[in-house]
């Protein structure tokens, strides 16, 4: 699972209102290279949730690969470095083992083979 | 064949041998791969050459998934069978796959994602396969889910086979009551085989580009010379009726087995020694028809 995907996934448990974002737990990642493509970077940047970035990333064990606070849109077209750290951390960090925990409940999603397992108990639905 | 729908629940069905299947099979690759291009071209992406984030609903294998990242896309699939899910891993699927349950809500952030498609797999949603499953709500929570994560005047394409009329406005009821708008548009709908289903949904109001764009092959022109209909024609057609006299089937069987294998036989039965009745004018005749 990329950090993409972290970013927009929410907890689905029928009645939980603050589901968002999903704690992210790493016991084990891989890094794989996809190739670069700045438009897309441009088009994803105003979906994405920056602190959950962070964040994400930091569960990782990268802390200073994104700075703190979203930066400015024109950093997009004037900073070849931050592009490439955005798209590392986007797409290129794949969680292989962990889990997501609800904030609002705790319940836990396991990730097993980069494949989070989002299923819902009867109860939750 | 019956329906696979009234078999199993999809995470029950599609089990190791049937999701062997969907990499062994080079017709279903290629009817997926014919599927899943034309759902994208339905999904009527600005042609700008900018990858887009998708969602593939029901992705299985991955196969549809390969058609979005051979046109550069990101994908992130959803499916319910693990067996599935296994396999889109060994075939090195590019997108983000999730273990879920469709009919449970898509679980996606509200307007972050550029278009949907789903190749075969929304139709399983009308089947009550738990007693806490309710179709109808299960459409409900689907397509109000799917609503809300794509962004503004995005689109979603789901191809289905429906079982019948009452299912496919099912489902379509539901999708109107989320908001979308939209409608089917069915490829080569004169022909059996080759007929494919897509609901096209487009997200907010109505304007002039959600006007639906038309099927292939919907004059019967089209119909015959498209590679579609080639293997239609080379497919034989067997009738079964058994109201249907004996007679002409027997007169269209050969009888027995020949002379020239009868004397064939006979030589042999002399080389291994045994006595056998001289070759003569009579030999292999069909006896006369005595009382």
């Amino acid at each position: 699972m990329r950090l993409l995907t972290h970013n927009m996934l929410a907890c689905n448990i029928k009645g939980v209102t603050n589901g968002y974002p999903l704690g992210l737990e790493a016991e084990k990642w891989v890094e794989k290279e996809v190739d670069f493509n700045a438009d897309f970077l441009r088009g994803v940047f105003p979906k994405i949730e920056w602190r959950a970035l962070v964040g994400a990333a930091r569960a990782l064990g990268f802390p200073d690969l994104l700075p703190e606070d979203a930066p400015d849109p024109s950093v997009l077209s004037s900073s070849d470095d931050f592009l490439r750290r955005f798209h590392r951390a986007l797409l290129e960090l794949h969680v292989e083992e962990g889990a997501l925990v609800c904030p609002e409940t705790g319940r836990r999603f396991p990730i097993s083979k980069g494949i989070p397992n989002m299923l819902l108990h009867e109860d939750e639905v | 064949m019956p329906r696979p729908e009234l078999q199993a629940p999809p995470e029950i069905f599609y089990n190791e041998t049937e999701a062997r299947k969907y990499t062994t099979s080079s017709r279903i690759i290629e009817v997926q791969a014919r599927i899943s291009t034309r759902a994208l071209e339905l999904l009527n992406l600005p042609s700008d050459g900018i990858p887009r984030l998708l969602l593939d609903i029901g992705c299985g294998s991955g196969l549809s998934g390969e058609t979005l990242s051979e046109n550069g896309h990101h994908w992130i699939g959803y499916d319910i069978s693990q067996s599935m899910l296994n396999i889109a891993l060994e075939r090195e699927a590019e997108g983000d796959l999730l273990l879920s349950d469709v009919g449970q809500g898509l679980g996606m952030r509200p307007g972050v994602i550029d278009g949907a498609i789903s190749i075969s797999a929304v139709q399983w949603l009308c089947y009550a396969d738990k007693s806490s499953h309710e179709p109808r709500a299960r459409l409900k929570a689907f397509f109000g889910s799917l609503y809300r994560c794509l962004a503004r005047g995005a689109r979603a394409v789901l191809q289905l086979y429906s079982e019948n009329m009452d299912q496919s406005e099912m489902i379509m009821k539901a999708a109107m009551r989320a908001g979308f708008a939209g409608g089917v548009v069915v490829d080569y709908p004169h022909s059996t085989k080759a007929r494919k289903a897509y609901l096209v949904l487009t997200c907010g109001p109505s304007s002039m580009q959600t006007s639906l764009p038309k099927g292939k092959g919907e004059d019967c022109e089209d119909c015959s010379d498209g590679d579609e209909s080639d293997d239609d024609n080379s497919e034989t057609v067997g009738i079964y009726d058994r109201h249907r006299p004996t007679k002409r089937l027997k007169l269209n069987k050969k009888k027995g087995k020949g002379k020239a294998w009868l004397l064939k036989k006979k030589e042999q039965m002399r080389n291994k020694g045994y006595t056998v009745p001289p070759d003569t004018k009579y030999t292999g005749r069909k006896r006369k028809n005595h009382f």
